[in-house]
């Protein structure tokens, strides 16, 4: 009898031989290479990270060999380093190690990738429908002002979010009717962008609040306490008190994916950045999914500055308060080659290493400030190509005209 | 008697078709064609017109805010000329004088990149590296006689400038690697090295201080001369020729050598410059590594010029290689156009911020509305297209009103 359970079986089997599911296995074992030896674990025996990172390199060569070759160089490269930090784990005193990885680690972790999600889901959906987005951190940076202008003078963050998205909604508004109708390059539109984001927020803070601060007791986004968790031995440090939007970014990965690669919208999307032209022929409006698309981009940007003014900053800003995340956001979104759960996989290995440099000093202060640059030295291999390449949206920056 | 058919193709390029040809290098071409000097000039005037708008909407009177601007670069100086730098007016000139030193050779370093159709966007980490090195021997080497020490540093600059733009180029020419996201990213991690370089136990940290974050003083043989004011003052240094003269270098390489000949065909098209037997891959690095090469020249020369010391604290505030953007752009890509837009920024970069006496607008908003002013000039110039369909329509006016003319 052909079973429910015989196909079952078969398609697990199957499932197991599948070089995708192996090289998710090769990750998961490389990980576990490297957290064997960290707490609560710490495992002190050099034995430990060797006998989790050779599986992870086998299941690497195995998935390299059976035509996955982007995924299975990556967790052969992952399996080799798991085992090289875990043993570099060993060798580091237990106290200094129970300093540095504890359950808030992952809460702080989450502080830093959420910026990061916002921006790198808003770069998706632009350069999804084919419009480069490099003004990205102009957009963050108008978030992160009128996000904390808006809460002060309405007295509730709800309202600096809405002005927020708002104020970034109108930036990415003058970059898609230059980058769409106009047809100028977007890479230098994106560039004129990010200046004019940084003059606006600079004068219209010095001239609304006179060259002070914003003053104290602004209404800032709450954090989410989870009743049952917070007092938790692992999980309540790491997940029992995250600001609201840090939840918010879990959510918008969760709807972009199925918006973009389960909806007709999505499809939409999708054509009007590899095949404007098709698109067209078939009756859709390039320039109009194109439009909306970048402006809904500056509006999710703006949300993750935003968050860094109004939400962890406790309601502060500073000029040019972004510094540069909204790149780093970028970055995310390349090396997640344009998808959201890779976006936010980067946004999250991004967050995690700030997140870890910011306690590396315990270490050595000249190795933290060096790790800061890990975002960047690993988009550049990824966009290199040493470990697969990454591949844009075919029609990505280029203009369309209709005929 | 009606218009022959002929005389429409006469209008040479439409904008569908420039927007077709691919390049960035290529279009803006075409828009220098189209436009010539009247464009960027138009352009920079909209832009600060708009600019005064902001400035009048906030209730500020634009216009006595950018009369303080022009005196405080001391543009003001040519009404009244002399080299006396007891003279506000002429010690604001020298100042604005010495940030047009180093944009010259940052706009250079875009503009060389945009004529074999690369965006290098990276004209600040270029120009990172080229302080960092230019720091390290002028450091390194107290004893040294001036002349090989200064060459020595600037020659270092120049070429670590050259070796990190070469990167982007060699990641482009290898294996496809977009220019744009290479070299932004080449520039934070210039930054996170430079922080690490000048920070706490770093190996270019001040030995004598380690309590801040300073790297020490360049030797005083490796100090350039100064021939504006005085050293301790800032005074304008001999870098100021070399960037005069790298202009003409930038000139004479595009238009007088088989290597600018050759970086212009793969800017135009790299297809047809393939076809015609021209090595695109060599090109696209060499260009690269030129373009570096200019920003990191802008680093050694600002480095022995006038700031012989750096810190962590100094590199997020520099904006001298994204200004750099601005300058090629709005200078056409050309040497002089370069040149006179590098004086622009650097009047606007100065006059705006610590040459700034008004009490008109505060040094604050002033210099925020450089930027302003910065990104619309940009984005203005980059919509070459309404420039062309603009410049089109005029054309098109005039055709057809010559030809009813001739039918007269």
């Amino acid at each position: 009898m052909n079973t429910f359970a015989a196909r079952f079986d078969g398609s697990l089997g199957a499932r197991l031989r599948d070089p995708r599911t192996l090289g998710l296995l090769g990750i998961a074992c490389a990980i576990m290479a490297c957290l064997v030896a960290l707490p609560p674990l710490t495992g002190r025996s050099p034995l430990y990270p060797v006998l989790f990172g050779i599986p992870a390199a086998v299941l690497g060569l195995a998935t390299a060999l059976r035509g996955e070759r982007r995924l299975g160089w990556g967790v052969l490269v992952a399996g080799l380093l798991g085992i090289a930090l875990g043993v570099l784990a060993t060798h580091s005193s237990t106290s200094n190690l129970n300093l540095v990885f504890t359950a808030s680690l992952i809460a702080s972790m989450f502080v830093f990738s959420t910026p990061l999600v916002f921006g790198a889901i808003a770069g998706t959906f632009s350069e999804r429908s084919g419009v480069v987005n490099i003004g990205l951190e102009g957009m963050m940076l108008m978030g992160a002002f009128w996000g904390v202008y808006g809460a002060d003078k309405g007295h509730s963050w709800v309202v600096g979010l809405i002005v927020a998205m708002a104020a970034g909604a109108l930036l990415a508004l003058v970059h898609a009717v230059f980058a769409i109708h106009l047809r100028a390059d977007q890479i230098v539109g994106g560039t004129a962008v990010n200046f004019l984001a940084l003059g606006i927020t600079g004068y219209f803070f010095f001239q609304l609040y006179h060259g002070q601060n914003v003053p104290e007791g602004v209404s800032t986004i709450p954090d989410v306490r989870i009743p049952g968790l917070v007092h938790t031995h692992f999980f309540g440090p790491a997940f029992g008190k995250l600001n609201l939007m840090v939840w918010l970014s879990f959510a918008l990965v969760i709807v972009s994916w199925l918006v973009l690669f389960k909806t007709s919208i999505g499809l939409r999307i999708r054509a009007c950045g590899e095949h404007p032209r098709a698109a067209d022929t078939v009756g859709i409006s390039v320039y109009g999914v194109r439009y909306a698309c970048v402006i809904l981009s500056g509006a999710l940007a703006a949300l993750g500055g935003a968050y860094l003014s109004i939400g962890f900053g406790g309601g502060a800003f500073t000029d040019n308060m972004t510094a540069g995340r909204g790149f780093i956001a970028l970055a995310a979104m390349i090396f997640g080659n344009w998808r959201p759960f890779g976006a936010f996989g980067a946004a999250l290995l991004f967050g995690f290493s700030t997140a870890l440099a910011y306690r590396l000093p315990a270490y050595s202060a000249s190795a933290a400030t060096l790790f800061q640059a890990l975002p960047y030295v690993l988009t550049l291999i990824a966009v290199a190509g040493v470990i697969g390449r990454t591949t844009p949206p075919a029609a990505d920056g280029k203009p369309y005209q209709k005929q | 008697m009606s218009v022959p058919p002929s005389e429409e193709p006469q209008v040479p390029v439409t904008p569908e078709q420039a927007a077709e040809s691919g390049t960035v290098a290529g279009r803006i071409a075409m828009g220098q064609r189209a436009g010539g000097v009247i464009v960027p000039v138009l352009t920079a005037l909209v832009a600060f017109l708009l600019g005064g708008f902001v400035v009048l909407a906030t209730g500020h009177n634009p216009l006595l805010a950018y009369r303080d601007i022009f005196n405080g670069a001391g543009l003001n100086w040519i009404f009244h000329p002399t080299t006396s730098t007891v003279s506000n007016a002429s010690y604001n000139l020298s100042q604005t004088l010495l940030q047009t030193t180093t944009l010259i050779l940052t706009g250079l370093a875009v503009a060389f990149a945009f004529r074999c159709g690369m965006f290098n966007i990276g004209g600040q980490g270029q120009y990172f590296v080229g302080l960092y090195v230019a720091n390290w021997i002028g450091i390194s080497f107290p004893h040294m006689a001036t002349l090989p020490h200064i060459l020595l540093g600037i020659g270092g600059a120049t070429a670590a400038g050259a070796i990190w733009a070469g990167i982007a180029g060699f990641l482009k020419a290898t294996v496809g690697a977009h220019e744009v996201i290479t070299t932004i990213m080449l520039n934070w991690i210039a930054i996170w090295i430079g922080t690490y370089f000048f920070g706490d136990g770093g190996p270019l940290q001040n030995p004598d201080n380690k309590a801040v974050p300073i790297s020490g003083d360049v030797a005083d043989n490796a100090k350039l001369p100064v021939f504006w004011g005085a050293k301790e003052l800032q005074g304008l240094h001999v870098g100021f020729f070399v960037a005069l003269a790298a202009l003409v270098v930038f000139w004479a390489l595009l238009n007088r050598t088989t290597l600018g000949y050759e970086v212009r065909a793969v800017g135009f098209n790299p297809e047809a410059a393939e076809y015609g037997g021209i090595n695109v891959r060599k090109n696209l690095i060499r260009a690269m590594a030129i373009s570096g090469a200019f920003a990191g020249l802008a680093g050694g020369l600002d480095m022995l010029g006038y700031l012989y010391h750096y810190g962590v604290s100094d590199i997020p505030v520099s904006s001298v290689g994204f200004l750099g953007i601005a300058v090629a752009l709005l200078g056409r890509n050309t040497a002089v156009g370069t040149g006179l837009a590098a004086l622009l920024f650097g009047a606007l970069l100065f006059g705006t911020t610590h040459g700034l006496q008004s009490n008109v607008i505060a040094p604050d908003l002033a210099g925020n509305l450089t930027y302003m002013i910065q990104g619309l000039i940009v984005l203005f110039v980059g919509a070459d297209l309404l420039i062309l369909s603009v410049w089109n329509a005029r054309r098109r006016v005039r055709t057809r009103t010559r030809a009813a003319e001739a039918a007269a």
